[in-house]
Parts: C-alpha cells; sequence; structure tokens
C-alpha cells in the first residue's frame, strides 16, 4: 500500500506550469526540485515533503515534451501522481523515470489538499483515509508496471539487456 | 487500414489495430540540446553503441549560440559525443530549428516512423510521416535498442473545405480548430488534415496544423502526401518513396468538417492555446513585444507576410519585433529576396534561426506586466518569461499589423 500526503490542482497543469522552461538549462534533480509547480503554486516546492502525492484534474502535464516536468516532482519527493486523465507524453516520461501515475477521472472528487490518499496498486483502489471514501482505477498495464518496479526505464532496460552504466 | 494501422502494422510487423500496443521499429530518431539528458540515460543504460546511427539526427536549437555556462556545457558533451561516435548527421546550431530542418535536410519521408524528444515533432506529419514526441530516457532506449512501445491510436480525420479568404491562413485554421475541440480534445489520435482546402495550402501551411496539433494532445497529426509533397521532396533527398493511398479511404474512429470560406484571423489569448477568438474581439490590446517565428511559422511565406504588411512602415515605437527565421535556409532566401533588410529597415530585430524567445530561454523574455502577439505555439502562463507576462497567439501577418499598430489588430484593416 502506497500512502501520503495530497496537493491537489486543477485541470490541464501544463509542462511549463511544472517545470517553467527558463529553468531547463541546469538538468541538477535539486535545482529541478527547487522550481517545481512554481508558477501555479510558489509553497508546493518549500513545504514538499518525501512521499506526498499530486492530485489533479484532466490533461495534467499538456505541453512540452519535457521529461524534467516528472522528474522535478519525483526529485522534489512526490511518490505518485494521481491525474483525472493524462497528456500523452507526460504519462510515458512518468513512468520511463519511475514516478507512479494512476489515471483516474473521480480522483479529483475524492481528495482535498492535505487529505492523506492510499493507493492499492493491485486492487486498483483509491482510498482518503479521512473521508473512507474509495474510487476504482485501472492499474497501468504489467509492462508499464514491470518498468516502474525495476525503478524507470534505464534500470529496466539494464536488466533486460544485462548491461551496465557506462 | 487507417494510416496509422499501416505505419505501425510495418513498424512492429503485426497486423495492428486501434488499441493495440506494439514494439515498433523506429525509422527516425530526434534530438536537440536535451541529447544531453538522453546522452546520460544512454551511459546509464550502458549500451555498447547506438542503434544505426545513420536513423538519428541530432542539433541545437533551443539556445543557440549558447545563452549560459550550462547551455554551453551541454552542447560540448553531446558535440564531443556527436564526434567520438562519428554521427553522420550532427547539425551543430548553424542550421536552424530541428523542425524545419530535418524535412529541408531530407530525412523525413512519407510513412516514416519518426520520433523526437520535443513535442512539435508532429510537424512531420505534414510530410505524411507518422511523427510523434517522447521524453529523454525513452530516447536513450530508443538509441540503445532502435524500437519503442507505442498504443495504436484512434483516428479523427478533419474535413477542410473551401478557399482561404485573403488574409487568412492554416495558423488561423489550427487555431480555430484547437478552439473548438480544446487542449485535450485529440488526446491520443492520430488527426488527419484532409480536404481541398489541405491541397490548395503549401508544404509550410501543411506544417504549421501538424505541428499544433499536439495543442489538442494529438499523438500524430498528418496530410497525405501529394504531387506538392512530391515536388517538395524532390528537391531534397534522392530516396525512393511510394505511398500507397489506400488509408484515404479508410474508416476513420471520428470525421470532423470545417469550412475555411468564412474563417476569420484567429487568436489564442493567455494563457492556454485553446483561448482563441476571432481578432475582433481583441482588437486594441496594446502590446510590448511581436515575434515573428519557430518551427510554427518561421517560413519563407510566413517572413513574406510579414514583411508584405511591413513594408515601407515603421513598426509602431512602443513595439519590440523580432523575427527568427526557421533556418539557414530560409534565413539565405529572404535575405537575397531582400526581405531582411525590408524587415530591418521597419523596425525588425532579425535573431539567428532557431527557437529564439518562444520558450522563454532567451532572445526576447518578457518581463513582469509585458504582453506579447507570436506566431509561436504556446502561450501558457510564464512561457515566454516572467509568470505575469502575456503571450497571445496569432498568424504572422496579424503578428506584423499588430507591431505596426501597437495594438492587437486584424490584417484585413489595411
Amino acid at each position: 500500500m502506497i500512502s501520503g500526503r495530497v496537493w491537489k490542482y486543477g485541470d490541464h497543469i501544463n509542462t511549463d506550469l511544472i517545470i517553467p522552461g527558463r529553468y531547463l538549462d541546469n538538468y541538477d534533480l535539486k535545482h529541478l526540485a527547487s522550481h517545481a509547480m512554481e508558477d501555479v503554486d510558489a509553497q508546493f516546492s518549500k513545504n514538499v515533503q518525501a512521499g506526498d502525492i499530486v492530485v489533479a484534474g484532466r490533461n495534467f502535464g499538456c505541453g512540452s515534451s519535457r521529461e524534467q516536468a516528472p522528474l522535478a516532482l519525483k526529485a522534489a519527493g512526490v511518490n505518485a501522481v494521481i491525474v483525472g486523465s493524462a497528456a500523452r507524453i507526460f504519462y510515458r516520461n512518468a513512468i520511463n523515470v519511475g514516478l507512479l501515475i494512476i489515471v483516474c477521472p473521480e480522483a479529483e472528487r475524492l481528495f482535498e489538499q492535505g487529505d492523506t490518499a492510499e493507493i492499492d496498486l493491485a486492487g486498483g483502489i483509491l482510498r482518503n483515509t479521512r473521508s473512507g471514501m474509495t474510487a476504482k482505477f485501472t492499474p497501468p498495464p504489467a509492462f508499464l508496471l514491470e518498468i516502474l518496479e525495476d525503478g524507470g526505464l534505464v534500470p529496466h532496460l539494464r536488466k533486460r539487456m544485462g548491461s551496465a552504466p557506462r | 487500414m487507417t494510416f496509422a494501422q499501416r505505419v505501425l502494422s510495418r513498424a512492429s510487423g503485426t497486423n495492428a489495430c486501434t488499441g493495440d500496443i506494439v514494439n515498433a521499429k523506429v525509422d527516425l530518431a530526434m534530438s536537440h540540446e536535451n541529447s544531453a539528458l538522453v546522452l546520460r540515460s544512454f551511459r546509464e543504460i550502458g549500451a555498447k553503441r547506438i542503434w544505426d546511427p545513420r536513423k538519428v539526427v541530432l542539433l541545437f536549437d533551443h539556445r543557440i549560440p549558447a545563452n549560459t555556462i550550462k547551455t554551453a556545457e551541454g552542447h560540448k558533451e553531446v558535440r564531443a559525443f556527436a564526434r567520438s561516435e562519428q554521427l553522420p548527421n550532427f547539425y551543430d546550431l548553424g542550421e536552424g530549428v530541428c523542425h524545419q530542418v530535418l524535412p529541408e535536410k531530407g530525412h523525413v519521408l512519407p510513412e516514416m516512423l519518426v520520433v523526437g524528444t520535443d513535442s512539435h515533432t508532429t510537424t512531420y506529419g505534414a510530410l505524411g510521416a507518422f511523427a510523434t514526441g517522447i521524453g529523454a530516457t525513452e530516447m536513450a532506449g530508443v538509441w540503445a535498442t532502435g524500437e519503442i512501445w507505442l498504443k495504436v491510436p484512434e483516428t479523427m480525420r478533419i474535413h477542410l473545405r473551401g478557399k482561404l479568404p485573403a488574409h487568412v491562413w492554416s495558423k488561423d485554421v489550427i487555431l480555430h480548430i484547437i478552439g473548438s475541440l480544446g487542449s485535450d480534445g485529440a488526446d491520443y489520435k492520430c488527426v488527419e488534415f484532409v480536404g481541398d482546402a489541405v491541397s490548395r495550402m503549401s508544404i509550410a501551411s501543411r506544417m504549421v496544423m501538424s505541428n499544433m496539433s499536439i495543442e489538442m494532445g494529438a499523438k500524430a497529426g498528418i496530410c497525405y502526401p501529394d504531387r506538392k509533397t512530391q515536388d517538395w521532396l524532390s528537391t531534397r533527398t534522392d530516396h525512393k518513396w511510394e505511398v500507397d493511398l489506400s488509408y484515404q479511404t479508410a474508416e476513420a474512429d471520428e470525421e470532423l468538417e470545417m469550412d475555411v470560406e468564412e474563417l476569420e484571423p484567429q487568436v489564442a489569448c493567455p494563457h492556454t492555446v485553446d483561448n482563441v477568438v476571432p481578432v475582433g474581439k481583441v482588437e486594441g490590446i496594446k502590446i510590448d513585444q511581436a515575434v515573428v517565428g519557430s518551427c510554427t511559422n518561421g517560413r519563407l511565406e510566413d517572413l513574406a507576410a510579414a514583411e508584405g504588411v511591413l513594408r515601407g512602415s515603421k513598426v509602431s515605437k512602443d513595439v519590440r519585433l523580432i523575427v527568427v527565421p526557421a533556418s539557414r535556409e530560409i534565413y539565405i532566401e529572404a535575405s537575397e529576396k531582400g526581405m531582411l533588410s525590408s524587415l530591418a529597415r521597419s523596425g525588425a530585430v532579425i535573431v539567428n534561426p532557431g527557437c529564439g524567445p518562444c520558450l522563454g530561454g532567451h532572445q526576447g523574455i518578457l518581463a513582469a506586466g509585458e504582453r506579447c502577439i507570436s506566431t509561436t505555439n504556446r502561450n501558457f502562463r510564464g512561457r515566454m518569461g516572467s509568470p505575469d507576462s502575456e503571450v497571445y497567439l496569432a498568424s504572422p501577418e496579424t503578428v506584423a499589423m499588430s507591431a505596426l499598430k501597437g495594438v492587437i489588430a486584424d490584417p484585413r484593416g489595411r
């Protein structure tokens, strides 16, 4: 069971809001984390804690292909993202960098800022510990869960190819 | 079989049906500055070499010439890698924005499967390629294996009928479509732009629509290859290509129609691309900066349209006009035709081919409270600088007219 404190956002949170283009010349993870969500919520990077969960509405991560978007959230300590729907490149990038992403249209109504969310990945159930309310979701397909379990695409391919970092 | 099914069947060696997840072989893989990030993941994977160096194209366009030490270090690292691996298709920083340079250099052919570490990779759909954006780590996987998993998308076919009125462009068409469908209106779909209005469009104009397909969430945005495609490609590549147009009559999941004859110039207002209105609704709004350029609208016909509006006149004294030719080839051609000197006389600041100020990296960053009208493809909050600035999107002609007047202006009102 995965659980964490909820940061709640609305629809159409785009990649430029998750990590603005002006910070992309520096790939340092601490730098990215320190500017995560800056233009939508200045408090986020200051107060986010390891294990927190981002809950958002429709079309999360629309816009750019920048992998720094899920990377910035992960580097800031975010353990999972639960969204109403996800832009396709963000969805792939999240899995590839090893950030759990759950698509559940009811999630937005289930959680408020500061609630604790529980994710039963195998069972496909989200639960709000405050209200006790639950919602069902379709877990990512097995081959994507395997990438996530391996810690992202890099360790996954390393395992598959029997290679070691150069 | 739809276009998407056809390309993905061939690339995966399967009979790809909509909704299937296939493992597809990539025909072309493009990366720009974020090659540095790709390279980092590629080394971490530990692959011995790039699966097929002929199929990889690298260049710099986002921050050229380097705007910070960090950028310079990234460029240096990728440059060294390209040299040590003897990559045959490394263009460094002299050629311009990737989505113009790859087609110009003859890398893109109809029915290819192209992936790029840039969301506007959909641009190549204008030549009939299935082209889509991916992230850097995923590209490292492509470099290592030559393969990628893809879900076979549904097809949304948009029929565009009629003749565009004077001063109305493909940019206005795609802005209107995005405004109608919304920023996730084509999520995960392969959008096909078809009809006589598309047939009449130049390849450059088609690229505008394919480029901006991602702004409504599309996985790919294609135009069927035709005689114009053939002519355009014939001067750029010796590669033979054959097109089976059977997919034109394949059943689409969704068919939409739009008559373009009555269309007015459109403007996307802050801070989302689907916040679109006819120009009349925003006429008179004061602007501080105007930008003509980018992978959306930095081609010769775009520069010509802007120059046509401004010729012999001066840009408003309160407006900074920045012009960014999309590529070296376009820069030279515009220069030889006298367009650049004409634009410079009108007061334009002409910067080197590349992404320019589009993504807020350099060459025209906005201060808080400033407002810009631009031919680029995104107007997200903070996109071009301060989160308290505003970006409006429009065609080159609307942008040029606005630069002339100092306020958002209708290009039909000359």
